[in-house]
């Protein structure tokens, strides 16, 4: 029990870090491209993380699959709406930033 | 503790929302104001799930947050950049933000006291007693559904009568443009789409299904089927003329309709309109939400679209013929 908990609590602690970097990056970074790359991670890593960590404490076998759907549907429709959003950004004619 | 956090949260929520609110009001700029919107729409979405209305939480998320956040970009883009900026003198500005901050001042501490007696106004439940005592009278087993299809079916017959009559307004404003730019669409969003489809519309199935027992019911399936067919219209589908004439005529009038037709059933019949003969049988109601999901579905996607259908032979929306061509 104590360990179910523990584990639980660590994956929630390791997703809301990647929360953090992902919002620090959105705030932070230069321009379009590395933003949607600081964002992808916080929805991929951040919500497989908080997923798990719930899965973990899910009591019946069809909740921890409805949350493992969740991540699926996130993570398809992050990455597709990433690319949509880099697809525009690249045709508007920006160009991607480079550290000279 | 857990109190303690859900007093938080709670807190966190009601502040933000209210920030969020400030902010999109008053920034100039209607694209920004659109996004402000739908992060408004998601939160308030949470703030029903806090209040322990999933009901409520699914259609603000899918109505308040998606689809009214997809019909304010689409209005967006019909307007002329000139106008995407709305004027705002600085001086207008700033005087409605002098009056604002005591009021933002103030809010906190009206939140605080709400918080903390919120646990009293939880445990007067208002009419939940009494919509419990007489369900039993009525063909569903969930309280919420029993509320908008017979306690107060009047409100959601005028509901639906209101939504049909925006786009009955909306078509009377002009023809149907191109709604979307012309660029070839990207093979990943017909991927998504083909992946996301089935889901959504099985979802929206489940949601219809499990209106008469557990949160769920007609607007929340409709909204879902409209956000399907959102995604089919962003992925270049059309409606074929033919069908653009009576048959999305009807699918538009028809939950609308329905519902009329057997309120006035029933005020032939026991001579009260609405009073459904023995306490409204599970099939009327059934057959009522059904007609109700596909018209919300249909309406909403309608509006979205915005403008009538022109004539049988162009598709529904109109194709961009190329990117020069599409001023007039």
């Amino acid at each position: 029990m104590f360990l179910r908990d523990a584990t639980t609590c660590l994956l929630l602690l390791a997703a809301a870090s990647f929360f953090l970097a992902g919002l620090v990056g959105l705030l932070r970074f230069p321009d379009v491209f590395c933003r949607l790359h600081a964002l992808t991670k916080a929805d991929n890593l951040g919500l497989g993380l908080v997923c798990i960590a719930l899965i973990i404490q899910a009591d019946s076998w069809h909740g921890a699959v409805r949350l493992l759907l969740t991540w699926f549907l996130v993570l398809v429709s992050g990455a597709t709406v990433a690319h949509l959003i880099a697809r525009k950004a690249l045709q508007q004619g920006q160009t991607p930033w480079r550290n000279r | 503790m857990t109190l303690l956090f859900g007093h938080l949260i709670d807190l966190l929520l009601a502040v933000s929302l209210t920030v969020l609110a400030w902010r999109l009001l008053a920034t100039s700029d209607l694209f920004k104001a659109t996004v402000l919107f739908i992060a408004f729409g998601l939160l308030m979405a949470l703030a029903w799930v806090r209040l322990d209305a999933p009901d409520l939480a699914l259609a603000e998320a899918v109505i308040g947050a998606g689809i009214t956040g997809v019909l304010l970009l689409t209005a967006l883009r019909h307007l002329d950049s000139g106008a995407r900026v709305a004027r705002m003198s600085g001086r207008s500005g700033r005087r409605s933000l002098r009056v604002l901050l005591p009021a933002l001042g103030i809010m906190p501490a009206l939140l605080v006291l709400l918080c903390l007696s919120s646990p009293h106004i939880r445990s007067t439940a208002g009419l939940t007693a009494s919509v419990i005592e007489r369900l039993d009278q009525i063909g569903t087993d969930h309280p919420v559904t029993a509320v908008l299809l017979d306690f107060r079916a009047y409100d959601t017959l005028l509901e639906t009568a209101v939504l049909l009559l925006a786009v009955v307004a909306v078509w009377s404003l002009h023809p149907v443009r191109p709604i979307f730019s012309p660029e070839p669409i990207s093979p990943a969003q017909r991927g998504l789409l083909r992946l996301l489809l089935p889901v959504l519309i099985m979802t929206s199935l489940y949601l219809f299904w499990r209106g008469s027992h557990a949160p769920g019911g007609a607007f929340q399936a409709g909204a879902l089927l409209a956000a399907g067919l959102l995604l089919l219209l962003l992925s270049e589908q059309r409606l074929p003329g033919r069908w653009s004439g009576m048959f999305l005529r009807l699918l538009l009038a028809g939950g609308f309709m329905i519902f009329l037709l057997v309120a006035a059933g029933a005020l032939v019949g026991t001579g009260t309109l609405l009073d459904y003969p023995g306490g409204g049988a599970s099939w009327l109601l059934l057959s009522i939400e059904a007609a109700l999901s596909l018209s919300i579905a249909a309406l909403l996607a309608t509006a979205v679209i915005g403008g009538r259908p022109s004539d049988r032979s162009t598709e529904f929306p109109p194709r961009r013929k190329d990117p020069a061509g599409e001023e007039g």
